[in-house]
């Protein structure tokens, strides 16, 4: 099933996230002249307009700043419902978030403000990708 | 005023459409060729007369075609615009900039499409997040998570919404019912005769929380075709014109298709855009406006645009709902042909034809005193309005 996920399309502008999460890395581009950090990332930086860009590695942990539960229609490689979160990152950005082990609704249901760690679902071979779940040993 | 504006040069003379359906039986290009020939017919033109074509990039019928099936012998003017239904109303500002500037004089905007009965938009669409482009690259922080379909990232932004200012899914709701009462009676509309009450709005399956069936729009098949000529050439011709008072296309900061995640305050800012440049142009405030066509894919983005366009303050438009004022004989009737929650999704194009319809007086729910009509195209994209005015 989980072959059948929609693959990114990875270009010279973003190949460092994807290679970052076959490594088990969460990456977030960082303008070399500035240092301002950047995702979704881009070939220049809007801040400074430099076009040397690199990464740093992030913690892995964010808040929640809103999120769905998917029921209707079916997404190829994925179970529903599916909670799919925008998490605000430690690092202060933002980032789309597919959200495992947590129930779709009722009193455990996700909640904005919550706080969740970054884990790996390796797809295959080639695509291994980030999702999210509670921290273990706190509250559900 | 200025003769450097766009402000009262151009108006629509004549609107076409096909009928509205889940399974039209017949190919794109006849839908929308269709719809150029009832267009023409309504403003006793010909394809002899039509020198302009524009669309969406997303039609599948090109230019060249639509001319050739109708017999336009040539084209000075073509062009398409992108973004999915953020293209609607600025089709007709490509007319309107054309006939203005005399490089043509007599522009069709068509849009035409079997969204139901083929390529339905609400499913997932891989090819969207295959795109070898700056789009597909987008796609790519989203479609691999699961976060495809234009529900789920309306739904992203409607849950921060609700818990920035309080909404709540019965005042997303009220959108709905407003747009089914006005389809129950426009013999039109797919879902003629069939309102809804707002119990049957929350009834109604989750389709990704917090939106329900009923907070989306139908999918559609169907066509409709728009004529834009010089004001001067409009007084010439047999129905009373639909000047087009204002006319805009918008783009926010840190914009993207669907999922502008990334800024501090999420939201549809670029339709905050459109509207600042039509009430520039136009001169008119909300105020003024007594009716509008508010695009209504999803309906907390109509509650949203009520907002950025000035109509009530942040945060205020689930007060601005209630108590019918968003139903004719409410103090700001919108949708008034069901919109397409209600007629048909026309990807935007079917909203312009019933403003234009207010503005003369010939529609199925007429608005009092409707001399000026604000329409809206998709938001959530890159997005365009209009004000249309007697």
């Amino acid at each position: 099933m989980s072959t059948d996920v929609v693959r990114p399309v990875v270009s010279r502008d973003n190949s460092y996230f994807f290679e970052g999460t076959a490594s088990r890395e969460l990456r977030i581009q960082r303008c070399n002249a500035c240092g301002v950090l950047r995702h979704p990332p881009g070939p220049a930086c809007p801040n400074c307009g430099a076009l040397d860009r690199g990464w740093v590695v992030a913690k892995g942990e964010g808040t929640v700043y809103s999120y769905v539960v998917h029921r209707a229609p079916q997404v190829p490689g994925k179970q529903l419902p599916l909670v799919i979160a925008l998490l605000d990152l430690e690092e202060g950005v933002r980032m789309v978030a597919e959200v495992t082990g947590v129930p779709a609704d009722g009193p455990d249901g996700l909640r904005i403000g919550e706080r969740l760690v970054v884990d790996w679902n390796v797809i295959d071979d080639e695509l291994t990708l980030p999702i999210w779940r509670r921290p273990e040993g706190e509250r559900q | 005023m200025s003769s450097r504006t766009l402000a009262g040069r151009a108006a629509i003379v004549g609107i076409g459409a096909t009928e509205f359906s889940k399974e039209s039986g017949r190919s794109e290009l006849q839908l929308s060729v269709e719809a150029v020939q009832h267009a023409l017919a309504d403003c006793g033109l010909t394809p002899a007369d039509v020198d302009g074509l524009t669309t969406f990039t997303m039609d599948s019928s090109a230019e060249i075609a639509v001319a050739r099936e109708l017999g336009i012998p040539e084209l000075r003017f073509f062009s398409r615009i992108n973004y999915g239904g953020g293209a609607a109303c600025a089709t007709i500002q490509q007319a309107a900039m054309a006939v203005a500037t005399g490089v043509a004089d007599v522009v069709v905007a068509y849009r035409g499409f079997n969204e139901r009965s083929g390529d339905r938009f609400g499913q997932v669409s891989r090819w969207a997040a295959a795109q070898v482009n700056t789009n597909g690259l987008d796609n790519a922080w989203t479609y691999p998570l699961g976060l495809s379909t234009p529900a789920a990232t309306v739904a992203m932004q409607a849950r921060r919404y609700m818990h920035e200012y309080g909404a709540t899914s019965e005042d997303f709701g009220r959108v709905a019912v407003a747009g089914r009462r006005h389809a129950a009676t426009n013999p039109a509309a797919f879902f003629f005769g069939r309102p809804i009450t707002l119990e049957e709005h929350q009834a109604s399956r989750m389709i990704a929380d917090p939106l329900h069936l009923l907070d989306c729009c139908q999918e559609s098949d169907g066509a409709v075709a728009i004529v834009v000529v010089s004001a001067e050439r409009a007084a010439d011709l047999p129905q009373k014109p639909a000047y087009i008072a204002a006319a805009a296309q918008g783009s926010g900061r840190d914009q993207f298709v669907m999922t502008s995640y990334y800024r501090d305050d999420i939201g549809i800012p670029e339709i905050g855009v459109v509207g600042r440049e039509l009430w520039k142009q136009s001169g008119l405030t909300p105020d003024d406006v007594p009716m509008a066509i508010l695009y209504d894919h999803f309906t907390p983005y109509v509650l949203m645009q009520l907002e950025e366009l000035g109509f009530c303050g942040r945060g205020e438009a689930k007060d601005f709902v209630r108590d019918g004022a968003i139903e004719v004989g409410g103090r700001l009737p919108i949708n008034t042909h069901g919109g397409q929650l209600g007629e048909a999704y026309i990807h935007g194009m079917n909203g312009i034809a019933e403003g234009v319809r207010q503005i003369r007086g010939s529609s199925v729910n007429p608005v009092d005193d409707a001399h000026h009509v604000l329409v809206t195209a998709g938001t959530g994209v890159p997005t365009s309005g209009l004000i249309l005015s007697a």
